[in-house]
């Protein structure tokens, strides 16, 4: 499997890699190399394990089973401390800084031998020296408390704190969708300094959902599904479709089932009409009875914020949101949005419906009971109890247990909110038998979603940049290109 | 192991377990004598913790930071309320504890209108009110009949074979909060913000409403508590409600509610007063002095946390 | 800073108001509260008229900085009132008749503390219960130790709390000194830092390699050490103790942290802040609402509605400043 040039220094090694999360195996056995001087990136599918793998090697996380070496040596009692002295570098997904700390001062306390009295200042001109390397011109300031920085600046200020040198080495670093708040110009300045660094002798593992990063800038490509390493070669080998089949995430025969539901039905009633709040945006977004609307374009870009202001407009009245009928929404980030991680599955899908679960004054627990058993058939959730705690379920069916919430209240609008994260492809395609059924029985949706190939079950798709509209879609003119042009219009790539 | 599990499945458990242990080691002290006394004078004196626990439990189970300072001062209000509405006459007495309930009601409203409008922390709006709701019951409380109606006082101590009337209305008190929390939407809804508000949200729980009627319920519960305390004691004070602070919230911790939120209990409310108030019977049947007796019951608190053990709360 | 900043001087954003406000803010009000002593009363603006208001500011603010320390970290102390109370009982007997084994106690009771952090880290326990507990244990032991009010501090403490210097009254002195010390140590140094990002992201400082459980203990332990200050500093002031004379600092301590600006999570805090707020607690309690004609029984109230008024006004300046 490993594809690596004879005689090149490795510096980290993973062999046998196993990690579970409860019922849940997010590494099944995985070997893992990096050579000096390389760049390897990292893809999959959300879930497939990659930021499990990389939490490993980082120390901040330790391996139910396996082995770690760096720089030939078996590590024991690996930790972070271990990996930072060993010169491990690691840019958290999710950002790592203190937010009531300045950005020197979070310099600082990423080295500890910035002590005694100045050391603020020292870290400052460290980071600032290094800010202005990497993303010159970005109007940051030592001083700024980075609650007060935009999304954007923080990631810029985390991308180039893990590349900050005291006293310990720089010899890997780790970058875990570094990119996803930064806009083309910034991820351009960053992905060419990687380069740069690569020349002069730095290792990189790049985790991105842009393949076209990691196929312009990686040596080697590593692609993960299900906990796994199912291929591991030079970049060159790989093209994008090579990559998206590896990945495991196309579904050929999702297109052809979705045509049945084309139906032009402008005269259907209107259920949600939407209008940026921004003066120059023109295109509305508008959802009819029983379609399903697909709202795409790269993350973070207002998809997320739409789906809160129309739910939000159910509640109170808001301008320029109109709804129709009632709503639901289902969660993606299920920890954070949507998990009553207490409770049991039963419970986390009666809390949807509670005002049909009563008999007289008070909740019917035999009501209950029946509505779980129902939806446990219905949608599949695999489990030997509906009282079981939602926990005990893995990921996809904790999913399940989401969708169910949603479909078995009385709501006759769904908003579904990146709902497919970390699901796996058996989940996926039970899911959106059921979306196209409930649609058909006059259910409207409004489904943002990353992954592109899931639009195909939309009727429309709305594509958003910066918080706006820039395009609308019909079925017929979908195409990933498409999607990924107007995702990018305007800008340079 | 099943038993096991099923046992720290139910940690209110526990809080019974301690009451009838220290209870057994007052009467083994005794040599028996006084012991069913003993009960019916705990049952007398847990009933008030109770009934401001129960209010206390839902603040609290809606999450981190929910707290109601304000029961203590509240208490002491709506006491002198009562004592004034009635005055002394056993016909006012159900106008009474009407006003010392809307007195509480209303207090409570005032906390979330600080927690809400004005966006303070619940424990700085509640411990702010609780400076307003002082300063109105000294100003108020001046020159004042605190005597309650004798009818009113004879009534809270009346007894059915050492059971105390009281303890009947604080069962069936615990009974209603047992059936509000676990078979009515609003009790969800607090189960449910306590473990996540924004899921809670999402999940279209009107969680503002229900945190309005939270707020309002433990008002209302300290002041129907002040006008009982009144009664039984025979008399209102400014400080008839100060050990309620601490005793409120050690009875929700002890009895089970996980103070991170989202899960609350409301048997081990009852099991944990009775464990407060027997731990102090019995050491005072050791004839241990005040501070020894503050000491230790401070050591036995920290001591059945500590057991009980914290879990991660969750996200 | 200096290069850079000059040379990044030019791209200069315009600076965050709300955040500038906000910041001066617990000074504002201080001043505002001054200015109307001054007005009531100007014969208060002296030197005499200082030492007499600030009388018992110096206890106060001490044990406004000890509750700070475990708000930073994200943990409220509930007992610090009563172990004020409990170090100042030591503090007027055995401090005074067996001065080591009054010092022993002391350094036992913040050994206590640290232990509390480390038991409420490794447990996993809410601080809030926990405390709450250990002020019933605090109480008792003043209670042993000195059941009736009684004792007599130390000769030193006495004369070190009666100090005049000159020009400025001591209280004011002390409590510049005091703001100074713990801004330098909690905001200027590298561990302090670390400290105070425990309390923003605790994950974050964990990953940087450092150690939680040692912030904790560390964090608890100041707590522990400047509750004894207080206790002691109480004493020198009120020369005799009582098991119940520190009860009220509880509050008055966590009203001083927020009113200085600090917040219940996040690690925002502000020692200076936290001194200004105990001061403005101090004087608004005592001398401004005597000055004013407040009935007595109407004090309480208006110390709440203080409180409420500079909250309120935070909220409406943050909600601006988005």
């Amino acid at each position: 499997m490993m594809n690596m040039a004879n005689g090149d220094h490795i510096i980290a090694q993973l062999s046998g890699v196993e990690r579970h999360f409860g019922a849940v195996q997010a590494l099944g056995g995985v070997d893992f190399a990096i050579c000096a001087g390389e760049c390897i990136g990292l893809v999959g599918h959300n879930g497939a394990g990659k930021s499990t793998l990389m939490n490993i090697l980082a120390g901040t996380s330790t391996p139910d089973a396996g082995q770690i070496r760096v720089n030939g040596n078996v590590e024991a009692g690996y930790t972070i401390q271990r990996a930072r002295a060993l010169g491990l570098r690691c840019v958290f997904q999710e950002l790592s800084l203190c937010p009531n700390l300045s950005v020197g001062e979070n310099t600082r306390v990423s080295h500890a031998s910035l002590n005694g009295w100045g050391g603020t200042k020292r870290a400052a001109d460290l980071i600032m020296a290094k800010l202005d390397e990497i993303f010159p011109g970005q109007g940051i300031e030592p001083g700024d408390i980075v609650a007060d920085l935009s999304i954007s600046k923080r990631q810029m200020v985390e991308v180039a704190r893990a590349f900050t040198v005291t006293t310990d080495p720089l010899a890997l670093v780790i970058l875990d969708e570094p990119t996803s708040s930064l806009d083309a110009q910034t991820s351009q300045q960053l992905l060419s300094y990687v380069r740069r660094s690569v020349a002069a002798g730095v290792s990189f593992v790049l985790i991105s959902h842009l393949l076209g990063e990691i196929l312009g800038n990686c040596d080697r490509i590593v692609v993960m599904r299900d906990g796994k390493v199912v291929a591991d070669d030079r970049a060159n080998s790989f093209d994008r479709s090579r990559l998206i089949a590896t990945m495991g995430g196309g579904h050929p025969h999702a297109q052809a089932e979705v045509s049945e539901l084309t139906d032009s039905g402008v005269a259907r009633p209107e259920m949600v009409r939407w209008r940026s709040e921004a003066k120059e945006n023109r295109i509305e977004l508008v959802a009819r009875q029983g379609e399903v609307i697909g709202l795409a374009g790269l993350a973070g870009h207002g998809q997320t914020k739409l789906l809160i202001e129309v739910f939000e407009a159910g509640s109170g009245s808001k301008s320029g949101i109109t709804v129709a009928a009632p709503m639901a929404l289902v969660a993606g980030d299920r920890q954070t949005d949507g998990i009553f991680p207490l409770w049991s599955i039963a419970l986390n899908i009666s809390i949807g419906s509670l005002a049909r679960l009563r008999r007289g004054l008070f909740l019917a627990p035999d009501l209950e009971q029946a509505m779980a058993a129902t939806w446990q058939h219905r949608i599949g959730i695999r489990t030997p109890d509906m009282d079981n705690n939602i926990l005990s379920l893995s990921g996809g069916n904790q999913q399940k247990a989401l969708f169910a919430r949603a479909l078995g209240s009385d709501a006759r609008i769904i908003l579904m909110d990146d709902p497919m994260r970390g699901v796996d492809v058996g989940t996926k395609l039970d899911v959106y038998d059921l979306i196209r059924a409930e649609a058909r029985l006059g259910r409207t949706f409004l489904w943002y979603t990353t992954e592109t190939e899931e639009l195909g079950n939309c009727d429309r798709v709305y594509v958003f940049r910066n918080g706006q509209i820039v395009s609308e879609l019909a079925r017929g003119e979908l195409t990933e290109q498409k999607v990924i042009h107007s995702s990018f219009e305007g800008a340079e790539n | 192991m099943s038993m096991i599990a099923k046992l720290s499945g139910k940690p209110w458990i526990w809080s019974f377990v301690g009451a009838v242990i220290v209870w057994l080691a007052a009467i083994i002290y005794t040599g028996g004598t006084g012991a069913g006394g003993m009960i019916t004078a705990a049952l007398s004196l847990a009933v008030f913790t109770v009934i401001v626990g129960l209010g206390q439990m839902f603040v609290i189970t809606l999450g981190p930071g929910n707290v109601d300072l304000s029961i203590p001062a509240n208490i002491g209000l709506a006491s002198a309320v009562a004592m004034k509405v009635m005055g002394g006459d056993d016909h006012m007495v159900v106008p009474g504890i009407m006003a010392a309930l809307g007195s509480g009601l209303l207090f409570g409203l005032f906390n979330y209108a600080l927690i809400r409008l004005l966006r303070i922390p619940p424990i700085i709006a509640t411990l702010s009110s609780s400076f307003i709701i002082l300063s109105t019951d000294i100003a108020y409380g001046r020159g004042l009949q605190i005597k309650p109606p004798p009818g009113f006082a004879d009534f809270a101590n009346i007894q059915f074979f050492g059971i105390p009337i009281l303890a009947v209305v604080g069962v069936l008190l615990a009974v209603v909060a047992w059936t509000a929390l676990q078979r009515t939407g609003y009790g969800r809804a607090v189960l449910a913000i306590g473990q996540n508000i924004r899921a809670a949200k999402l999940a279209g729980i009107p969680v503002e409403r229900v945190r309005l009627v939270t707020y309002a319920l433990s008002g209302g519960l300290a002041g129907l508590n002040g006008a009982l305390l009144a009664a039984y004691f025979r008399g209102a004070s400014v400080d008839i409600g100060n050990e309620y602070l601490l005793s409120s919230i050690a009875v929700v911790v002890i009895g089970g509610t996980s103070v991170a939120g989202g899960k609350a209990n409301v048997p081990g409310i009852w099991g944990a007063s009775l464990f407060l108030v027997l731990l102090l019977t019995m050491l005072n049947t050791f004839g241990v002095s005040a501070g020894l007796r503050l000491l230790l019951t401070g050591i036995i608190i920290v001591g059945v946390i500590t057991a009980a053990g914290g879990h991660k709360p969750a996200r | 800073m200096t290069s850079l900043v000059t040379r990044r001087v030019a791209a200069k954003r315009p600076p965050n108001y709300a955040r500038i406000v906000r910041r001066l803010l617990p000074a504002l009000s201080f001043a505002l509260i001054l200015l109307a002593i001054a007005y009531l009363n100007p014969r208060a603006i002296s030197y005499l008229g200082f030492s007499l208001m600030l009388n018992l500011a110096i206890p106060i603010v001490l044990a406004t900085i000890a509750q700070m320390f475990v708000i930073t970290i994200n943990e409220l102390d509930l007992s610090i009132g009563t172990f004020v109370g409990f170090v100042g009982c030591v503090t007027a007997t055995w401090l005074h008749d067996d001065p080591l084994i009054g010092i022993l106690v002391l350094l036992a009771a913040i050994a206590v503390y640290a232990g509390l952090g480390a038991l409420i880290h490794l447990r996993n326990l809410p601080s809030i219960v926990v405390t709450l507990g250990m002020s019933f244990v605090w109480q008792g032991l003043s209670i042993l130790l000195l059941p009736k009010p009684g004792g007599k501090a130390p000769d030193w403490l006495l004369g070190l709390m009666g100090f005049k210097p000159p020009f400025v009254p001591f209280p004011v002195v002390a409590a510049v000194v005091i703001g100074l010390v713990v801004h330098l140590g909690l905001m200027r140094s590298a561990y302090g830092t670390v400290l105070r990002g425990a309390g923003g992201n605790a994950q974050a400082i964990g990953r940087a390699g450092w150690s939680l459980l040692r912030t904790k203990v560390v964090m608890f332990a100041m707590t522990g050490v400047f509750g004894v200050l207080s206790g002691m500093a109480l004493i020198g002031i009120t020369t005799s103790a009582d098991a119940n004379i520190g009860n009220g600092y509880t509050l008055l301590s966590i009203a001083g942290v927020i009113l200085g600006g600090g917040e219940f999570v996040g690690g925002r805090v502000s020692p200076i802040g936290a001194v200004i707020g105990a001061l403005t607690l101090a004087l608004a309690a005592g001398s401004l609402l005597t000055f004013m004609h407040i009935p007595p029984d109407w004090q309480v109230a208006a110390n709440g509605v203080i409180l409420i008024v500079v909250l309120a006004a935070r909220a409406l300046i943050s909600r601006k400043g988005g």
